[in-house]
């Protein structure tokens, strides 16, 4: 299975429509990458369908970079295995 | 038997609110509220004028596209979370301003943004039940009435319209084609106006507390807007047995053109099936549909036959989603 951390970076620079070489794990989705709230919303959408999961509203203002999203991600993954 | 739309009208307030005018009030500027909504304008009723009022004026349009006349009616249905009084019903209020001259079947539907949608349903199958021949459906709104000018969230948001059709019964296979209507009140808190009514009455400290407006949660809304809308269209066309290419118009409430395009992509719909007012409009609640659906018609885009698919989304929550087959002449031919 692909690493989580390549499956992210692919949604993210294609919800928010950024070049590769940008999407460094430490990049800020809204003051780097140049998300706004809405398209945080679309994103959450695009991984909760990509790697099955649900992001309750409370998380969402914990994530903030890249990084963020794939720690947030393998939890989920680690709490139902 | 089904029923079908014979006419359609609607009217926009005069006084427009602009995204300038919102800058003197709140802190917000127009590159903001365009990127994140896609509204410039939005009416915003004088005072004195209740919503009652602007339905009329879209009523008599409907009345007069259709060659119905006011005392040919037997059913008046408005959708508004703006009604004139808490009672009696909007529909009453209709009934008088448009003088239909006898004691007629009026009554008010609170579903919210969905409130035209629930309205078609009802309204058809009353029409079907051989025992109503004409009905007024109007979905309006002076929603601006409950808006609070000191939350920037809430008031970029919103705009007071009036959309009327006229429906009447037909024996041929056009006409609304089928409906879904959905409500999910766990999720109630997410667009509410808390104040007003029996659980917190007008008393002065409520009033203080400004809890007789609008309370949205925005990012909530939209994922959940998104997820219904999408797939109560899919639900809706697969009852109507239609498949999304058969579409030749989608009308998506008018809440946010970003909620709009995306539900739109996932659909897989081409940008020029889908028709947008929500620039000149805001979200008028119960109104986007039917004002939409009038504005469409009136420029001569509606052809017999044509495929509609309309799908709203509102308090409650409440979702909905109708397929049309339009059967009036195309308007200007």
């Amino acid at each position: 299975m692909e690493a989580v951390i390549h499956r992210v970076s692919s949604i993210v620079g294609e919800q928010l429509g950024v070049e590769e070489g940008d999407l460094v794990p430490e990049a800020s989705l809204l003051d780097d990458l140049g998300a706004d709230s809405l398209d945080v919303v679309e994103l959450v959408m695009a991984l909760e369908e990509e790697f099955g999961i649900e992001v309750p509203d409370d998380d969402v203002e914990n994530i903030r970079t890249i990084q963020d999203i794939v720690r947030y991600v393998e939890g989920k993954a680690e709490a139902r295995a | 038997m089904n029923a079908r739309i014979t006419g359609t009208g609607s009217v926009l307030p005069d006084t427009k609110l602009t995204n300038a005018d919102l800058e003197s009030l709140v802190e917000t500027d127009d590159e903001w509220i365009v990127e994140r909504t896609g509204i410039r304008e939005r009416g915003k009723v004088e005072e004195g004028e209740a919503t009652s009022h602007l339905a009329a004026r879209a009523a008599r349009g409907a009345l007069e596209l259709a060659g119905v006349d006011p005392s040919e009616l037997d059913l008046i249905v408005v959708g508004t979370v703006s009604p004139d009084m808490i009672t009696p019903a909007t529909a009453c209020f209709l009934h008088r301003h448009l003088r239909v001259g006898r004691p007629i079947a009026c009554f008010d539907i609170g579903a919210a943004c969905s409130g035209f949608l629930y309205g078609l349903e009802v309204v058809s199958d009353m029409l079907a039940s051989g025992r109503y021949r004409r009905a007024l459906l109007v979905g309006g709104e002076t929603i601006t009435r409950f808006i609070d000018y000191e939350d920037r969230g809430t008031c970029i948001l919103f705009g007071d319209a009036a959309g009327a059709a006229i429906l009447e019964p037909t024996d041929g296979p056009g006409g609304v084609r089928s409906s879904l209507l959905k409500a999910d009140g766990e999720f109630w808190d997410l667009i509410h106006i808390p104040g007003g009514g029996s659980l917190q009455p007008a008393t002065t400290s409520m009033i203080s507390q400004r809890q007789q407006f609008l309370r949205m949660n925005g990012r909530q809304v939209f994922k959940l807007a998104v997820q219904n809308l999408e797939q109560i269209s899919h639900e809706v066309l697969d009852r109507t047995g239609w498949a999304l290419e058969d579409v030749d118009h989608v009308l998506v409430h008018q809440a946010n053109l970003r909620i709009i395009e995306v539900v739109a992509s996932r659909l897989g719909v081409p940008e020029e099936k889908v028709h947008v007012n929500i620039d000149r409009t805001g979200n008028t609640s119960a109104a986007t549909i039917p004002t939409l659906l009038d504005e469409v018609n009136r420029a001569g885009k509606l052809k017999p036959g044509d495929k509609i698919l309309c799908a709203a989304f509102g308090a409650g929550l409440t979702w909905a989603a109708v397929t049309i087959e339009w059967t009036a002449p195309q308007v200007g031919s």
